[in-house]
């Protein structure tokens, strides 16, 4: 399929999302919200970026919209369909639909490169083993690494597993893709090189991607709409690019351009230093 | 490894236990002697069972031929009603008896059926009418006892005769 | 008072985790109709934990039977009984320990091993790409191990009992020299196949559900950290011994009961 070479145009709330997430609220334990009435829209064909500090709970979104949890508050709806975690057939119906990047990859270490890219294909379809071959050879060199089919999963690198790890999200050819951090930890080639794969592989497929991250730079340079989280769940900012660089938002500007003090502050809540001391009053 | 190989050591492995079961079974257990051949039920009452129990052996000659199948106890005439199973090859006259026998000198008990000369042979589901009942230790002993005070008390007797005699 | 609180707290909490297990092993029976259809997994566990703790499992039979065969001799020489050595060493080993000793071996070698498996697995987030894959871990991963235990335990206490009664036969007929046919002939005619050696069978398939299954529910409940992994695999060794000690127990009254 050809790539698209610029990003498409946001026409503003009448275009189709595929995830909508509408006043939701969440948290693993009745005291503890992790989620604060966040309401976001992932638009088909995209890829969007939720940007946070650690803790800020976007990694929890994505395990919402996987059906992982159900949501305490509120709804997620995928396609237009709302997502009920008991319902067994349509979690079922809504998994085969996605694929999800894991942050270290969560490759199967009993399993080859090449099994771990077969394995959705053995265990959703019933095509042969010539079949599947041909279409797990073409999604590793989509990835670009063809040639190491039969390494063992301990004998590459981080960098290589993740790609791995991705070759295995497409195998389906999913119509979402989740990144659960993927730029973390990586080199700077590494990181060039996945992030280049998150755009062509979501253009490629005529895919809806979503990223979660805290790396801004990447995420800007590929993604087309980027909401920020803050720590105790809640959105602070969503929009552009373009238009979160010129936000005049001070906790957006802290967090855009990593600076360490500002409406995050750099000291952990404690008593004058002077009072630590033991200096005077 | 292979997906074959792997099946195949599997095979192996089950194999092993396989022969491990029929090993343990025949040569280490009473498999081989008494299963699987069809049998008919004859019935025999005997005043006291002693230590029989359900499952013991029915031996002729000391072969074993049968097993005991229940017992039970008549609530008219209270004697033991014992079920014998005995293999259907072996058909006895029907003036045969039945005693009950101790194998060895503390061993289990065993009921040991006699052959008679009767022409006519048990059908199924007869009852033996000569029955010897187990012998109860107790009763042996004051038996014993018993014969021994009867020898004590007649031989004052024979130095009478002897004196007698001079 | 605290402490009435304490022990109130405690058995509520036993029986949640008590009701935990139950709705654990639901689920895994509920998963086997799928995984069979597939039993290579299955078979290749077997392999796993079978064929692969057959080292552990021969050795320690023929060790037993040694030892067994020593001891029971030494006991029945003094009673003029020395022929029935063969007779009591089957019957212990057919009865009780082959079962109970291959249980507690199988626990600690392959149960452990299970429990590490899956606990890495869910710390590495294997568990979780799977569902997300839409493909059940605990059909895929979960109940081939399960099944892969109860059928390897059976066939590995078997072989215990056999590699026992063969060690007691080297101590006892070549070693000390009791004589052959009496050794075999006292040892057939005193065991029997339905008592013996069919509860004896039936104990170790209990044995192996337990060990099975506990294995693979401490996997998959563990904490995904490396303490974590390390504390389930402790927690697989001593409640599968535990219970099925206790277990042994309840089944030896129930089926060697005097009738």
């Amino acid at each position: 399929m050809p790539s698209e070479p610029a990003r498409p145009n946001l026409d503003g709330p009448s275009t189709d999302a595929l995830i909508e997430v509408e006043h939701v609220s969440f948290g693993y334990e009745p005291g503890r919200t992790i989620l604060n009435d966040i309401s976001m829209r992932f638009v088909r064909g995209q890829v969007t970026a939720i940007l946070g500090g650690s803790g800020c709970g976007k990694t929890t979104v994505l395990r919402l919209i996987g059906g992982v949890h159900p949501v305490n508050q509120g709804s997620v709806r995928f396609d237009g369909e709302a997502i009920d975690t008991r319902n067994a057939e349509q979690l079922f119906r809504l998994r085969r639909r996605l694929g999800m990047l894991f942050q270290f990859g969560a490759l199967f270490t009993d399993l080859s490169v090449y099994e771990n890219v077969a394995f959705p294909l053995r265990e959703h379809t019933d095509l042969d083993d010539a079949m599947i071959r041909d279409i797990v050879l073409m999604k590793l060199n989509a990835v670009g690494l063809r040639g190491a089919a039969n390494l063992r999963i301990a004998e590459i690198s981080g960098g290589m597993g993740r790609r791995v790890a991705l070759a295995r999200a497409i195998a389906l050819d999913p119509e979402l893709l989740l990144y659960d951090e993927p730029f973390t930890g990586l080199d700077p080639i590494a990181m060039g090189v996945t992030a280049n794969l998150v755009r062509k592989l979501n253009d490629a497929l005529g895919a809806t991607s979503l990223i979660v991250s805290h790396d801004v730079q990447e995420c800007f340079e590929i993604c087309d709409y980027a909401y920020i989280m803050a720590s105790p769940g809640v959105v602070i900012a969503h929009g552009r690019p373009e238009e979160l660089n010129a936000s005049t938002d001070p906790q957006v500007r802290q967090f855009i351009r990593g600076e360490p003090d500002g409406p995050v502050p750099f000291h952990y809540p404690a008593p004058p230093l002077a009072q630590d001391l033991g200096l005077g009053v | 490894m292979s997906r074959k190989g792997i099946e195949t050591m599997v095979g192996g492995f089950v194999l092993l236990g396989i022969v491990a079961l029929v090993f343990l079974a025949l040569k280490a257990a009473n498999l081989s002697s008494f299963s699987g051949d069809e049998t008919y039920p004859l019935l025999a009452k005997f005043d006291n069972i002693g230590g029989l129990k359900v499952r013991s052996p029915v031996r002729s000659a000391g072969v074993v031929v049968g097993r005991v199948e229940s017992i039970a106890l008549d609530p008219k005439t209270f004697q033991g009603v014992v079920k014998l199973d005995v293999k259907k090859s072996v058909q006895f006259p029907a003036d045969s008896s039945a005693r009950i026998l101790t194998s060895g000198l503390l061993g289990d008990q065993y009921i040991g059926l006699e052959a008679g000369a009767d022409e006519k042979n048990f059908a199924p589901g007869d009852t033996i009418k000569q029955t010897q009942s187990a012998v109860v230790l107790e009763s042996l002993i004051s038996q014993f006892l018993f014969n021994k005070a009867a020898d004590a008390g007649s031989t004052p007797a024979a130095p009478a005769t002897n004196g007698g005699k001079k | 008072m605290n402490s009435l609180a304490a022990i109130g707290r405690y058995t509520l909490d036993s029986l949640r985790a008590l009701g935990h297990h139950a709705f654990f092993f639901w689920e895994l029976m509920r998963t086997l109709p799928t995984s069979l259809r597939r039993p290579y997994f299955a078979v290749a566990q077997v392999h796993a934990l079978g064929n692969l703790s057959l080292l552990v499992i021969l050795s320690s039979g023929l060790a037993v039977g040694f030892v067994l065969a020593l001891q029971t001799y030494y006991a029945l020489a003094t009673y003029g009984a020395a022929d029935s050595v063969g007779l009591v060493v089957n019957l212990s080993l057919v009865r009780e320990l082959g079962p109970v000793v291959t249980a507690l071996l199988f626990a600690g070698r392959a149960g452990t091993s299970l429990t590490a498996e899956i606990g890495l697995m869910k710390a590495g987030e294997q568990l979780a790409a799977m569902e997300l894959m839409a493909v059940d871990p605990k059909s895929r991963v979960l109940a081939p191990r399960f099944l892969g235990g109860i059928v390897a335990m059976p066939v590995l206490a078997l072989l215990f009992s056999a590699v026992g009664i063969l060690g007691a036969y080297v101590v006892g007929v070549l070693m000390i020299g009791l004589d052959p046919g009496n050794f075999w002939s006292i040892m057939e005619s005193g065991v029997d196949v339905r008592r013996d050696l069919g509860n004896g069978i039936i104990k170790s398939i209990v044995f192996g559900v337990i060990c099975s299954f506990v294995a693979v529910y401490q996997g998959y409940e563990a904490k995904a950290t490396p303490e974590g992994v390390a504390r389930a695999t402790t927690r697989t060794v001593v409640i599968s011994s535990l219970t099925v000690l206790a277990m042994d127990f309840v089944l030896t009254a129930l089926m060697f009961s005097p009738r």
